[in-house]
């Protein structure tokens, strides 16, 4: 069993702790790990990707476009900006929540419309898994712990290998002692969000389904 | 973080973290570094760690320097490390080329962090070059566990031949977490004593013409330890055969099948009798490095010395590319000679136009507030912005434009002078406090010398910030029980002569913009100190007093000044309303400062 996984996202969003939780899960599962990150540069406000990459014989820090099992996603425009990463049977994890570019911020480009995002993957691959991250977070008790939640919403994926306790514990050793609690709800209300859709199948998107406007792509459907 | 201090038991490492055990294990005493990626986190974890280990470090002034300190320590017998980007050792090329006419008494190593397809880098350069200038022998780790283990090889490798050993690595090996296994802690000697040998250490002429042939002697010797170097080795049987180092090993390994792989990681001298061994029982080899065809050369002319005539297949042959990393993905072009794991059907590109997200200057950074004040005083007059190397590169994109030049650390007030003197363009250096204190003070006192009239910027955040926030001459050092005064930058200025010199507040746009106009119509060299801490390193510290920025929609016109100036990202224009986001806000007052109708008001 080989298994990768791309976590795509912005600066500061957590994704180096995201891809810190899944490498020791999988190292507390005896499995071989290779992993990259992105430090430096990149890291100031744009965007990032970590691969996580473990099974037996696993030793190549990299994956080949194509190739991931799993894209979890911070953050949707980065989500499809990664498409190619994976394939058409790609478990695709996306947080619903945007961070703006500067640019978009300031006016000077737009933001697409979420949906128009959703059709966008959901007409490569049936396997998109939307998540309100922050949402969720909030009602957990803070924005910050987002991640926890995206980790969670893995965890409930299908055929996922690294068992949920596993995560929970590496994912618990990671944070400060303060947020353990906060942590704890996050990851479990974002498994339960997941686990539940499992049974109530999403409406995928149409072949003949008639695109928005582009007039509409500059408003956020939060 | 992995607690890099016990004993035995297996941790998830990054490439620099394991690097750092090494270090540990092999009890080296001594180490030294001038920041730079791929290569920083090694210093920032020496920082906090080394007393605890009980080795010295420090942040040198530049890596010239930083190579110099760690010779001294090798040639007093203490096991040193210095380690850079591949760019820094371009700084210190000048000592580590007669260095290795000296030798060394105790083991040390030069870590080169190269960087191909130059994620932040200024170039994609080879070092592994370095080590046939030098004749400096050199390993390449290809993961996280090889680098470890391979610390305590190259230091034994080091003292056998009294050399120093270059380590190279590179961003995907810095960058690349992999499980290592933990081995004890070594004994560590950090005093040594200098036994002094003027023929050996003092290389005058006459001397320097014998310790060139001692050098020649060494290097044979060290390619009989290469030939038996248990990091070098044969894996697999096939007879087509694989040559590869560094990171492109890992990919070869993983994703070539039926192939005898030879794989070097004592790749100064190259083994000639193994590589000869091993070619000479295949159909035909395949060269997989990344970047220049350091090995694949060295491969050719082992063939043609030993007239072995078997293809070799790799970038001279055009299967393989010289430009950027490799990945999995890279050994796609091999499928005709080699097999290659096949790849799924990767998913179509987006088709929609998706924003940019280039890194950008933070929210507060203070250079947004220098380069909005420099652009509003230069207005229309026609002048040169030579940048240099830091969070401030970033000043090149829209709407500041501030960077037309940008060669190396310090080379922005070096070009200046050329520029003032060769054009009748007005140039304008940009420089970090941490950039001039590693190679900005000699082209100041070259424009004071020559007399070219150019305004050097100096963007003074009080930290190495774009490394990582490392401490720096102007900050003055707080680790390792030692505490040390900041160097006054002013008065190191008026030092060499300049009189045109003023420290402005950044936050303050329009009087720094009246500053900035006064040094434009100054007759001779002018310095700005643009002094103002970095809040990314404030928040980190703790110390960064909160506050927000309000803008009130009665006075507000939407003119935008705000968002064309100073473009912070805390700023966004929503349905019809601009807006300063509280989770990014600082309350630095910058957009304050430029707005014509007062409408923001800083509030703490």
């Amino acid at each position: 069993m080989k298994y990768s996984i791309q976590i795509v996202g912005v600066g500061g969003q957590g994704v180096l702790l995201a891809s810190m939780v899944l490498g020791n899960a999988a190292m507390s599962m005896g499995y071989d790990v290779s992993m990259s990150e992105v430090h430096g540069m990149a890291q100031r406000g744009g965007s990032v990707l970590s691969t996580v990459r473990f099974g037996d014989g696993v030793c190549s820090p990299l994956e080949a476009v194509g190739s991931a099992d799993l894209i979890l996603g911070f953050e949707p425009v980065e989500t499809c900006r990664n498409l190619s990463l994976g394939n058409k049977n790609t478990a695709i994890v996306m947080n619903l929540d945007p961070v703006l570019p500067s640019m978009v911020a300031a006016g000077f480009e737009e933001y697409p419309d979420i949906e128009i995002l959703k059709k966008e993957i959901l007409s490569r691959n049936s396997n998109l898994i939307t998540v309100d991250a922050t949402g969720i977070a909030l009602k957990a008790g803070k924005a910050v712990a987002a991640n926890a939640v995206m980790i969670g919403a893995m965890a409930a994926v299908k055929g996922f290998p690294i068992s949920k306790e596993a995560l929970f514990e590496a994912l618990i050793a990671q944070v400060p002692e303060k947020f353990r609690e906060l942590n704890t709800k996050a990851f479990e209300m974002g498994y339960e969000a997941v686990r539940r859709r499992r049974h109530t199948p999403q409406t995928f998107f149409k072949k003949n389904t008639e695109r928005r406007r582009p007039s509409v792509w500059g408003k956020l459907n939060r | 973080m992995p607690n890099l201090l016990t004993d035995g038991g297996r941790q998830l490492l990054l490439g620099n973290e394991a690097i750092v055990r090494g270090l540990i294990e092999a009890g080296t005493g001594f180490a030294s570094t001038y920041p730079g990626t791929p290569s920083s986190e090694i210093g920032n974890i020496l920082e906090k760690l080394s007393s605890d280990i009980g080795m010295y470090f420090e942040f040198s002034s530049n890596e010239k320097v930083a190579l110099e300190v760690s010779a001294a320590a090798a040639s007093s017998g203490v096991r040193s490390f210095v380690f850079m980007k591949h760019v820094g050792l371009n700084v210190a090329a000048d000592p580590m080329m007669t260095l290795a006419y000296s030798g060394v008494r105790g083991g040390m190593l030069i870590l080169t962090a190269d960087d191909p397809s130059a994620h932040s880098s200024q170039n994609e350069q080879d070092n592994r070059y370095y080590s046939q200038l030098s004749l400096l022998p050199m390993v390449e780790p290809s993961d996280p566990s090889d680098a470890k283990d391979m610390v305590k090889e190259a230091y034994a490798i080091s003292e056998k031949l009294q050399l120093p050993v270059i380590f190279r690595t590179t961003t995907r090996m810095n960058h690349a977490r992999g499980i290592v296994s933990f081995g004890s802690k070594a004994d560590i000697k950090t005093k040594g004593y200098f036994d002094k040998d003027v023929s050996r250490f003092v290389n005058i002429p006459a001397f320097a013409k014998q310790n060139r042939k001692i050098l020649l002697g060494k290097n044979s010797a060290a390619l009989e330890l290469s030939e038996s170097s248990s990091l070098n080795r044969i894996e697999g049987d096939g007879d087509i055969g694989i040559i590869t180092s560094g990171v492109s090993y890992t990919y070869a390994k993983e994703f070539i099948r039926n192939a005898s792989v030879l794989k070097l990681g004592f790749t100064n001298p190259v083994p000639e009798k193994k590589i000869a061994g091993f070619v000479r029982t295949k159909k035909y080899v395949i060269v997989i490095e990344e970047l220049d065809p350091y090995l694949e050369d060295q491969v050719l002319r082992i063939c043609a010395q030993n007239r072995i005539d078997v293809p070799v297949y790799g970038k001279r042959s055009g299967h393989l590319p010289r430009a950027w990393e490799y990945s999995p993905d890279t050994l796609r072009s091999l499928g005709g000679i080699a097999d290659v794991q096949s790849f799924p059907e990767p998913m179509r590109p987006a088709e929609i136009k998706l924003p940019s997200r280039p890194p950008t200057l933070c929210a507060g950074c203070p250079h947004r507030g220098m380069y909005a004040a420099v652009k509003k005083a230069v207005g229309k007059r026609d002048v040169v912005y030579c940048s240099d190397i830091g969070c401030y590169t970033l000043g090149v994109q829209p709407p500041f434009n501030t960077a037309d030049f940008i060669i190396c650390m310090g080379g922005g007030a070096g070009a200046a002078g050329g520029f003032d003197a060769s054009t009748d363009q007005k140039a304008i250096a940009f420089m970090g406090d941490s950039t001039f204190f590693h190679a900005g003070i000699p082209p100041l006192v070259n424009a004071v010398f020559n007399n070219h009239k150019i305004i050097l910027v100096i963007l003074d955040n009080r930290t190495t910030a774009m490394t990582g926030h490392q401490p720096n001459p102007g900050t003055g050092r707080e680790f390792g029980g030692i505490h040390t005064a900041p160097v006054d930058i002013e008065k190191l200025v008026k030092g060499t002569g300049v009189e045109f010199v003023r420290t402005v507040d950044p936050y303050k746009i329009r009087e720094c913009a009246g500053v900035f106009s006064e040094a434009l119509d100054y007759d001779g060299v002018a310095v700005v100190i643009s002094k103002c801490p970095c809040p990314l390193e404030l928040k980190k510290r703790k110390l960064l007093v909160p506050g927000y920025c309000e803008i009130d929609g009665s006075r507000c016109n939407l003119c935008g000044t705000c968002l064309k100036t100073v473009a912070c990202p805390a700023l966004s224009k929503k349905d019809g309303k601009i807006a300063a986001d509280p989770s990014q806000c600082i309350g630095c007052g910058m957009c304050a400062s430029v707005c014509p109708r007062n409408a923001i008001e800083v509030k703490k």
